[in-house]
């Protein structure tokens, strides 16, 4: 795609090169900021229920040498993989219908439904999950009712239902960024491929599955992100039976006010998260989404 | 009449800009000082919301009360290490958590001459966090028990007077836990014939850890209130560990087969308070609030709270006989003499329950 440029202006006040600064001063203000004040503190101390400025290593001693808070590291990012890769293998498919065989006119309709649990309140649709996971739930009730179970199935609070409520919003994120992705690749490349006699099938994998990585990447990527980084979820459909990292840092603060503990938590979610972004980082062409 | 006085008046250059600047000065400090007798801003728990306990004050004292709800005395503090001085007016607060904060200079002394102290049941009145080096920071407001709230149409009734239904494999996969380490734990020292006072570091790694261990293949959801609240409702379990009548008091009329007990070999109480901050600049208006919440009236209007029920503090509250019902309050007297006070945590204790606390969730 060509690159559109404008020419300087003479004489005049050059707008373009200072049309970054509100975008640098609020990434500093919001987040850099924010972030060192965080390292800042996870080197503090609570000490007899007063935050103290003690320069220790000791806070991410215990968080490494503690075996439960280690596995519930290891919990969040599985809990964050699973619901990346569940997503990603619902969405493609999704969003290849969407683009190659829905009639245009009707794709638009199409991706309005896609969003419309974004529409939902969070909260509110982890709470629809839990009533059709219920003991007395939809599934549950009407198994019964036909005679295939006597006893319910057991499906919420627990790491399914967790998932479960992640993979249905990340779902439509990715069908969106996938699908973004694939109406911009050219038909004359998947044209060119057919007419030297590629199959469907190598058409798909040698053509279109490589072009869509950036879209693949930056909805996974955000999927991962959040979905690590969630509270509400976990609570209310995993009924808060293993412990996640943003658990044990609600606990931290909510209980006992422990920032330097809490700190140093979100510091190692930092880290996974950016450990995560290099890994995505060669796919990550939002222009191309 | 107003026109032919303006009119008379000679309009000059300097008496535009005196004109104006009062105006300015006026509009940028009158808004102040109408609002400086006209607001309240509370800290509380979500049953002080219930518009029908506050307007009742606000009618009487023209004012507004502006009220933030918050869950977990760590989050509270975290609101006001964010806050400036002077921000917060009156804080409903855990009772045991009362020293801690009136440590920190955040709270300011009570007269207890101005409230009907001596209607305030005497357990409650007396419990050690209600003053720091003889003073009182803290009136006694509301309370009730952790103990089991349940489901009566779906256990054996005669298995809940005893905290050893915890363990009991019956209940397997249908108990919920009201996730908060505090309670769980002393609920446990009783059941081992402790008192919760007796908890320290090592026995809490020797006797209770084990025991609580023990409780994790049995439980289904470890959540907040209204998480436990609901899966009770829905039928996902049969009975909440450290639940009881701020569980399922409020549902009572819907549904009459949530019921709670306390155990023979001991309840736990919990205690709020209420307290007015050191740095407030209407100290007054704060203790009339104060005043108003534990008056018969609004000792009966905040035990029946939409957000939760649970005992006045007050034993002249206001409470109708079908609320009397509800809240067992007829049993009150019994209920205190074989239960135990939530007792106050050293931070080293403290933080070494929320330790093993975060263990059981994982285990």
């Amino acid at each position: 795609m060509a690159e559109i440029t404008h020419p300087p202006i003479r004489g005049g006040f050059d707008f373009s090169k200072w049309a970054i600064v509100p975008a640098i001063a609020i990434t500093i203000c919001f987040f850099v900021v924010p972030l060192i004040i965080m390292l800042l503190v996870s080197f503090w101390q609570r000490i007899g229920g007063k935050l103290e400025a003690t320069w220790t290593l000791a806070n991410y001693e215990k968080f490494f040498t503690k075996s439960y808070l280690v596995d519930a590291l290891f919990n969040s990012i599985e809990v964050a993989l699973v619901t990346t890769i569940v997503s990603v293998l619902l969405a493609y498919p999704l969003a290849h219908i969407l683009a190659y065989r829905v009639p245009q006119r009707w794709q638009r309709f199409a991706l309005i439904l896609a969003v419309l649990p974004f529409w939902t309140s969070y909260v509110v649709r982890s709470y629809s999950w839990l009533l059709v996971l219920s003991d007395n739930g939809i599934i549950n009730v009407a198994l019964q009712s036909i005679g295939i179970i006597e006893e319910p199935l057991s499906m919420s609070y627990n790491r399914g239902a967790t998932v479960l409520g992640f993979v249905h919003f990340f779902t439509m994120l990715l069908t969106l960024t996938i699908y973004a992705n694939l109406v911009q690749i050219s038909p004359s490349c998947r044209r060119a491929a057919t007419d030297l006699g590629a199959s469907n099938f190598q058409v798909f994998l040698r053509i279109t599955l490589p072009l869509s990585v950036p879209g693949i990447a930056v909805g996974a990527f955000i999927a991962f992100v959040i979905t690590i980084g969630d509270f509400i979820t976990p609570q209310i459909l995993g009924g808060n039976t293993e412990l996640l990292i943003p658990q044990a840092i609600m606990l931290q603060i909510g209980r006992a006010a422990n920032f330097p503990m809490a700190s140093v938590m979100s510091m190692t979610l930092m880290v996974v998260v950016t450990v995560t972004y290099f890994a995505f980082a060669k796919y990550l062409k939002m222009e191309r989404v | 009449m107003l026109k032919e006085s303006i009119m008379n008046k000679k309009i000059t250059r300097r008496s535009v800009l005196v004109g104006g600047a009062q105006l300015i000065t006026a509009s940028a400090i009158l808004p102040r000082f109408a609002n400086a007798a006209d607001e309240l801003n509370v800290l509380v728990w979500c049953d002080h919301a219930d518009p029908k306990l506050l307007q009742p004050f606000e009618q009487a004292h023209n004012v507004r009360v502006n009220v933030k709800t918050y869950e977990g005395t760590g989050t509270a503090l975290s609101v006001i290490e964010q806050s400036q001085p002077g921000d917060w007016d009156v804080f409903v607060i855990d009772a045991p958590d009362v020293p801690q904060v009136a440590k920190q200079g955040l709270l300011a002394p009570l007269n207890k001459d101005d409230y009907p102290w001596n209607d305030l049941f005497e357990q409650i009145r007396n419990a050690p966090y209600n003053s720091v080096d003889g003073k009182l920071y803290s009136v006694p407001e509301k309370f009730g028990y952790y103990g089991i709230a349940y489901n009566d149409s779906k256990v054996d009734g005669p298995d809940m007077s005893s905290n050893d239904v915890m363990w009991n494999s019956k209940y397997k996969g249908r108990m919920a836990v009201y996730d908060y380490y505090f309670p769980v734990i002393q609920m446990i020292a009783i059941s081992l014939g402790m008192k919760p006072s007796d908890v320290n570091v090592q026995n809490l790694e020797e006797m209770i850890r084990p025991k609580l261990l023990e409780l994790k293949p049995q439980v289904s959801l470890i959540g907040d209130i209204v998480g436990v609240q609901n899966a009770l409702v829905s039928g996902n379990v049969d009975m909440i560990v450290a639940g009881a009548e701020f569980a399922v008091s409020v549902l009572a009329t819907e549904r009459p087969e949530l019921q709670w007990t306390i155990a023979e070999n001991g309840g736990l109480i919990w205690t709020q308070g209420l307290a007015i901050f050191e740095d407030s600049k209407k100290k007054d208006l704060a203790n009339e609030f104060v005043k108003w919440v534990i008056s018969p009236e609004g000792q009966g209007l905040l035990a029946t709270s939409d957000c939760y029920w649970a005992m006045p503090t007050n034993s002249k509250a206001a409470l109708n006989d079908a609320q009397k019902q509800i809240l067992r309050w007829d049993e009150q007297p019994g209920f205190l003499a074989k239960s135990h006070l939530s007792f106050l945590p050293q931070p080293e204790l403290d933080a070494a329950m929320l330790e093993l606390w975060m263990e059981f969730v994982q285990s």
